[in-house]
């Protein structure tokens, strides 16, 4: 008798185990987003411009460099940042210079960033700097979308495809 | 009634209360568990043998799903897929218990770390098996999350992207890892072959972790009593069939995962990456991380002395080498002049000061007349020396009938609490320490009616071996053994925690009413006297109590 309500015990300690284990491995749900909202992710790397002018070496610099070395040309590796300005609808909702990565500052400038918005329609102007200019942009794209509940909508910046890329 | 304790009694830290509130819990539960389970089969005795246990079971059934498993973003799913459903009577009972093994995996863990806490089992020599233990959480947690992943159904692609975000805000990266996700087409093939091989990297320098983590531990228990593992398989077995592990709706990086069901166990620091920035998260994961790391040494750092070998006295026997539970000691060659191949020598960083070594020295004995009372190995304090002292002392002081001397470990139930004009009690570091031959001492020399021994309960010895190794000693299946002539009905023990002072109380009440009926033939005596005679030569393994 003793032998059967232990076992009935050891039974019951087996199923809490049980039910904990089978309940917190996939419960309570959690809602991770709102369902009427849409995401906004901007992201790209993306190398600007070096700091400074490629000098041309003189004969008695070149002399003084390892034959191997001897490069007619001494670049600067340092890179510019990246400014970048993202508005939503005329509100600016990004902007920011981007350091180039790398401890020679010679990397891609990288960014991303997630912007929850709104469903529905709206207008995107992205604006991207990597040049020495003072002012203005190299860069800009205007597009209006029109946002999904729950889309992801991402804008990438590559160079060799004229731009920014929106998808 | 006197008592007397030894000095290594806990002393109150920052933490005491909190490990106080704990350990009361722990024993509470524990008891009720050690009358259902027995104390052999007790699952709070076998934490990390039955975390051992389930990493086996991930480990089989990971190799299982690894061979139907295609490691490419278009048919990742698919294949977990056809796994659970169409081959649900052996691919899908093996998903869901290579991810409920992994999710008890997880809670061994956890409980297995607030137990070691709550009973201040990392402090001292402790250190280091506490401090290689914390990269393991970090490990097992890596492993369920690369894991997680390579399902590649919404679940995964919220961990993946905010994984990744968390691990881009350390400057490390020539390009944002998160990138991979940014939308369908930025994903290839190449970048879940990586995965794959994380989650079978990870788990393999998991199990070198756990390697470490036991290597200051002498006979870990890394695999559970029989009946407790076919008990938990059992159960995970009938958990896959009764709630089946499934996935959510397929990864898409163009729409962002609404409702999620999280594996809690796994997953449960994900929600804090909403709402807190990714610096914050690492800085709170670091210093979790770093708290744990630290932990052993914050003040007091309650060192005890470490064992002293006595030359003299070591015949090089091995048996405190053997019944050492932090391998602190090893036999090396003999130093000095005596005739012996070897010698204990004790190492420091790694002994505890239980005083188990001492109590399984054969010339740890009482009955010593011919010199000091010096043991081949022994703790500075208290000595095996000022044991047979406190003994003395407290029996002296016994007016009534029978009269019982009370045999008790500083960290199991107190029984300074249980001293009456019958009854008088000495406590020791660990139940363990006590020499069988102090039991015939205090018997022959007639201090006692007879003795009752108590310690940690079964199963929850301060010091792992200290009751398993004295019951072996009383029963007579290990050496320093209890002599024949001891007699057993004088003898009682009952292992209890502070929180069985009643039931312990009751058990010795039983034992003295059974003391009372015996008749009055008076136990063997030998010789009181304590002149000083030359030490006797010890031969190789010979018990002086015999």
């Amino acid at each position: 008798m003793i032998k059967a309500i232990r076992l009935m015990a050891q039974i019951a300690v087996y199923g809490g185990f049980a039910a904990l284990i089978g309940y917190f491995s996939d419960s309570p749900a959690y809602t991770n987003f709102a369902g009427d909202k849409a995401v906004i992710v901007l992201s790209f790397a993306h190398g600007a411009e070096h700091k400074g002018e490629c000098q041309k070496l003189s004969r008695e610099e070149l002399q003084k460099l390892a034959p191997n070395m001897r490069k007619p040309t001494s670049c600067p590796r340092e890179r510019l940042p990246v400014v970048v300005k993202l508005d939503l609808d005329g509100t600016e909702i990004f902007h920011a210079a981007l350091a180039p990565t790398g401890l020679a500052g010679d990397g891609p400038s990288r960014a991303y960033q997630r912007f929850v918005v709104p469903a529905g329609r709206h207008t995107v102007v992205a604006r991207l700097r990597d040049t020495k200019r003072k002012s203005g942009f190299d860069y800009s794209t205007t597009k209006t979308i029109e946002l999904r509940p729950s889309q992801s909508l991402a804008v990438d910046f590559r160079a060799d495809v004229g731009g920014f890329i929106f998808e | 009634m006197a008592t007397v304790t030894s000095p290594t009694r806990r002393s109150v830290t920052a933490v005491g209360p909190i490990q106080a509130i704990l350990r009361k819990g722990f024993f509470v539960v524990e008891g009720w568990l050690d009358q259902i389970f027995t104390p052999a089969w007790n699952p709070f005795h076998h934490f990390g043998a039955l975390g051992f246990f389930y990493y086996w079971i991930v480990a089989v059934t990971g190799i299982y799903l690894y061979i139907f498993f295609d490691t490419s973003t278009s048919t990742a799913y698919t294949t977990v897929e056809y796994l659970t459903t169409e081959q649900w009577y052996l691919g899908g009972v093996m998903r869901s218990l290579h991810r409920y093994a992994s999710d008890g995996m997880v809670l061994m863990m956890a409980v297995h770390i607030v137990r070691e806490f709550a009973f201040d089992r990392f402090r001292g020599a402790r250190w280091f098996t506490w401090v290689t233990g914390v990269p393991i959480l970090w490990f097992v947690i890596a492993s369920g999350v690369t894991g997680y992943w390579l399902v590649w159904d919404k679940l995964a692609q919220y961990v993946a992207v905010r994984t990744t975000e968390w691990l881009d805000w350390l400057p490390i990266f020539g390009e944002p890892v998160a990138r991979n996700f940014l939308s369908p087409t930025n994903l290839d093939d190449r970048f879940f072959t990586l995965l794959i091989f994380l989650h079978i990297a990870v788990p393999l320098f998991l199990l070198l972790a756990l390697w470490i983590h036991l290597n200051r531990v002498t006979r870990p228990r890394i695999n559970p009593p029989r009946g407790l593992a076919v008990g938990t398989f059992v159960m995970m077995m009938a958990l896959a069939f009764i709630k089946p592990a499934v996935s959510h709706a397929p990864a898409d990086l163009s729409v962002v995962p609404t409702i999620l069901n999280l594996d809690w166990f796994y997953l449960a620091a994900y929600p804090l990456m909403d709402v807190w920035s990714h610096g914050t998260v690492w800085g709170a994961a670091v210093s979790v991380t770093l708290i744990l790391f630290l932990l052993p040494f914050i003040p007091p750092m309650r060192r005890p002395s470490a064992a002293v070998v006595d030359l003299a006295n070591c015949n090089g026997c091995t048996r405190c080498e053997e019944d050492c539970p932090y391998a602190a000691i090893e036999m090396e060659r003999r130093t000095d002049e005596r005739p012996f191949d070897r010698q204990a020598v004790v190492i420091d960083a790694r002994c505890v000061g239980c005083g188990i070594c001492a109590g399984s020295c054969p010339t740890a004995t009482p009955f010593r007349i011919g010199s000091d009372l010096i043991p081949g190995i022994d703790l500075p304090n208290p000595s095996i020396s000022t044991l047979r002292d406190q003994l003395d002392r407290a029996v002296d002081n016994i007016t009534g009938h029978p009269k019982i001397l009370l045999i008790g470990c500083d960290h199991a139930a107190q029984v300074a609490q249980l001293t009456n004009n019958r009854i008088a009690a000495v406590s020791l570091p660990c139940i363990g320490m006590l020499p069988p031959s102090f039991i015939d001492y205090a018997l022959s020399r007639k201090h006692a009616d007879g003795v009752f021994v108590t310690g940690c309960r079964d199963g929850e010895c301060r010091n792992r071996l200290g009751v398993r190794w004295t019951e072996d000693r009383l029963n007579g299946k290990r050496d320093p053994a209890l002599r024949k002539r001891v007699p057993r009905n004088r003898l009682a023990w009952h292992w209890a925690a502070p929180t069985d002072l009643t039931a312990l109380r009751r058990e010795i009440e039983n034992f003295a009413g059974r003391l009372a009926d015996l008749p009055t033939a008076d136990p063997p005596t030998i010789p009181t006297t304590r002149t000083a005679r030359p030490a006797p030569e010890m031969p190789t393994g010979a018990q002086a109590n015999d």
